[in-house]
């Protein structure tokens, strides 16, 4: 999922709804992201190019909304309710998807194996 | 071209060595053997001076090095002759001794009396110019003027230095007698004595036979021959001593005996001349040659050879692989021969590599116990004496002693842990009781503490240290393909022996080294922070 600086970006996205879940005095989506423009892209296990600097999700936690959603580890995260997550920093990012009065994120996500099905499903 | 040098300390070999290495008293030093004589002949031992003391006198009840007073039936020499007849063999080492000694000195005097020759014309010869127009036609010539005259301090003071320099460069006691003549000295040699005689010819044919009356050409002539003169002494200078000193090659010097290695740098050398440098080195960063050390290996060598004997039991060997048609039958007992020879050694192998091991962790385990128990007994030795303080020493007039004397007090407490530890190291040979008291005596005029006094002991020093008994060798042998007076070349080997071991000195160029340049902005050195943080949404 390289990226030519420049051109737009092109993928094979997964539309994912997650509803928030009232946990304690806190809505929680259930899952960790991590990456972002001010990271340091090497250290991610999930990424095929190892200087794409996007938010990538890092770990679900089992039976919490993003899993019941059809989130799944090492997807990443284009777009949150219509915002871009390509070139964001950690913080917007986190920011993005906590807002206090969203019940709902959309998530538009992307994987390896979308892209593939995609092409057998062609041949 | 394989050059041996005409004077060699060559070698006798004992079989004692080999037979007997457990009696540590007996040395090598006690060999006076001068022989000339190129080739190895095992032939005849002398044993002329009896042995030195025994070190440390009370070495008479020991543990496990017992000294061994069999040694006289133990010990495989072959004599040739008893100790008083002289044998053919000794004639013919005697006059062949005294040819060389002699031939040694002459050889020494000729180049003296010949660059005393030469320094001497070289001297006088501007003299001469000056002098011989004011003896020959002192009429006809010209009154010497103001400038004539300042040309005459000039010379006087360029002579001077001349004289100087030429006793500074050539005529110092040389340190070490070289087997073939110095080439570049002899080559300066030439270049002189044609430089003189060419001025000579022009003179007596310009100036002498034309009776030249202007004086001041002639002294002018007179100043440009000791101008020149010390240009040719320049040129020697850098020739002789500038040359070398820029590193050019870098040797590798080792001792065949136990491998011990070191590295120098030499600048552009003849071999001979490298070869003086070397030694020179030697005596300075080799560890002393300790021929007890070698004598576990030499055993186990022995054990190896008197191996597997190989029977012939059927007169022929049935299983040789089949190589081809033309099998010879011969070829293949000898490669089955050597081939069960070899299979049998490997297996024997397994049980020697095993004994060294633990023989090896004994003695490290030995060692160690030793010194501990000696570096104690040390410091409770030192701990008894104490400097008195120069008020001290007129008041109290009580048991004053001086340093020797206070040494021999404080010996025998650590003489026991001493000699048993140097006997555990195998370097009892190495250090006589009167040079242990004698350094004992300098370490406490000098306020050392024991640690320092037993450096010397714990480990073995430079050859220089000992004394001159243990230096081995005065005279060196240069084994060489090449010429001694070529200079060195990449890859170039020559052996130096002396009686017990020999160094292996091989050369190798310093590379080329091209050296480039970056600069770097003190201000462009700047960091960033690399994170990677996960975040739970």
């Amino acid at each position: 999922m390289s990226f030519i600086p420049g051109q737009p970006v092109t993928a094979v996205v997964q539309r994912i709804e997650i509803r928030k879940l009232q946990h304690g005095e806190h809505l929680i989506l259930g899952f960790s992201i991590g990456g972002g423009i001010d990271q340091d892209p090497g250290q991610n296990p999930f990424s095929e190019d190892k200087s794409d600097k996007g938010i990538y999700v890092t770990r679900v936690t089992p039976g919490g909304p993003a899993e019941v959603a059809g989130l799944m580890m090492g997807d990443k995260v284009m777009q949150v309710n219509g915002w871009d997550m390509t070139m964001v920093t950690h913080d917007q990012a986190r920011k993005r998807l906590t807002k206090k009065d969203e019940d709902i994120v959309r998530l538009l996500v992307t994987r390896k194996s979308l892209e593939q099905a995609v092409r057998h499903s062609m041949m | 071209m394989d050059t041996e040098s005409t004077y060699s300390g060559y070698s006798y070999y004992s079989g004692r060595s080999r037979g007997s290495h457990r009696h540590g008293e007996r040395s090598r030093d006690h060999h006076k053997s001068r022989s000339k004589d190129g080739s190895r002949s095992e032939k005849s031992v002398t044993i002329n001076a009896p042995p030195a003391e025994p070190l440390l006198g009370d070495s008479s009840v020991l543990g496990e090095e017992v000294q061994d007073d069999n040694w006289g039936e133990t010990t495989t020499a072959v004599t040739g002759t008893s100790e008083h007849s002289l044998s053919q063999e000794d004639i013919v080492r005697i006059t062949k001794d005294l040819e060389d000694s002699v031939g040694l000195d002459c050889r020494r005097y000729f180049t003296l009396t010949l660059a005393v020759v030469l320094g001497l014309l070289v001297f006088l010869t501007p003299l001469a110019f000056l002098a011989l127009p004011h003896l020959l036609w002192p009429d006809k010539l010209l009154v010497c003027g103001t400038a004539c005259e300042g040309l005459f301090i000039s010379v006087a003071f360029k002579l001077l230095i001349l004289l100087l320099a030429v006793w500074a460069l050539f005529f110092r006691a040389p340190r070490a007698g070289l087997p073939r003549v110095f080439v570049f000295r002899a080559l300066l040699a030439v270049l002189v004595l044609l430089f003189v005689v060419s001025y000579w010819l022009f003179y007596g044919v310009r100036i002498l036979d034309s009776q030249d009356e202007n004086y001041q050409g002639i002294v002018q002539y007179a100043v440009s021959l000791v101008d020149a003169l010390l240009f040719i002494h320049y040129l020697a200078i850098v020739l002789l001593e500038l040359r070398q000193l820029q590193p050019a090659f870098s040797v590798c010097v080792t001792r065949s005996t136990d491998g011990e290695t070191r590295h120098y740098n030499l600048g552009q050398l003849s071999i001979q001349r490298a070869a003086l440098a070397i030694i020179e080195n030697y005596y300075r960063d080799f560890s002393v040659h300790n021929p007890a050390l070698l004598t576990a290996s030499k055993s186990r060598a022995a054990k190896h050879l008197a191996g597997l004997k190989v029977y012939n039991v059927d007169g022929e060997f049935p299983a040789t692989p089949a190589t081809g048609p033309g099998n010879n039958a011969a070829t293949g007992v000898a490669h089955s021969q050597s081939r069960a020879m070899i299979a049998a050694a490997a297996r024997r192998r397994d049980t020697s590599h095993n004994e060294l091991y633990y023989e090896e962790a004994e003695h490290e385990r030995r060692v160690r116990k030793r010194k501990a128990r000696l570096v104690v007994a040390v410091e409770e030795a030192f701990t008894h004496i104490k400097r008195m303080q120069e008020e001290e020493q007129k008041k109290a007039p009580g048991d004053v002693m001086d340093p020797r004397e206070a040494a021999q007090a404080i010996f025998p407490s650590m003489a026991r842990s001493l000699q048993k530890y140097l006997r555990t190291t195998r370097q009892q040979h190495c250090h006589s009781m009167e040079s242990i008291q004698q350094h004992l005596a300098f370490c406490i005029t000098n306020n050392m503490t024991p640690k320092a006094f037993l450096e010397s002991y714990l480990t073995p020093g430079p050859t220089l240290q000992y004394g001159r008994e243990r230096w081995l060798a005065r005279q060196w042998t240069l084994v060489s393909e090449a010429s001694v007076t070529s200079g060195l070349k990449e890859g170039a080997i020559f052996l130096l022996k002396c009686i017990d071991f020999s160094l292996v000195v091989t050369a190798k160029r310093i590379p080329y080294i091209q050296l480039s340049e970056e600069f770097i902005d003190p201000k462009s050195h700047k960091f960033v922070l690399r994170l990677q943080s996960e975040t739970s949404v």
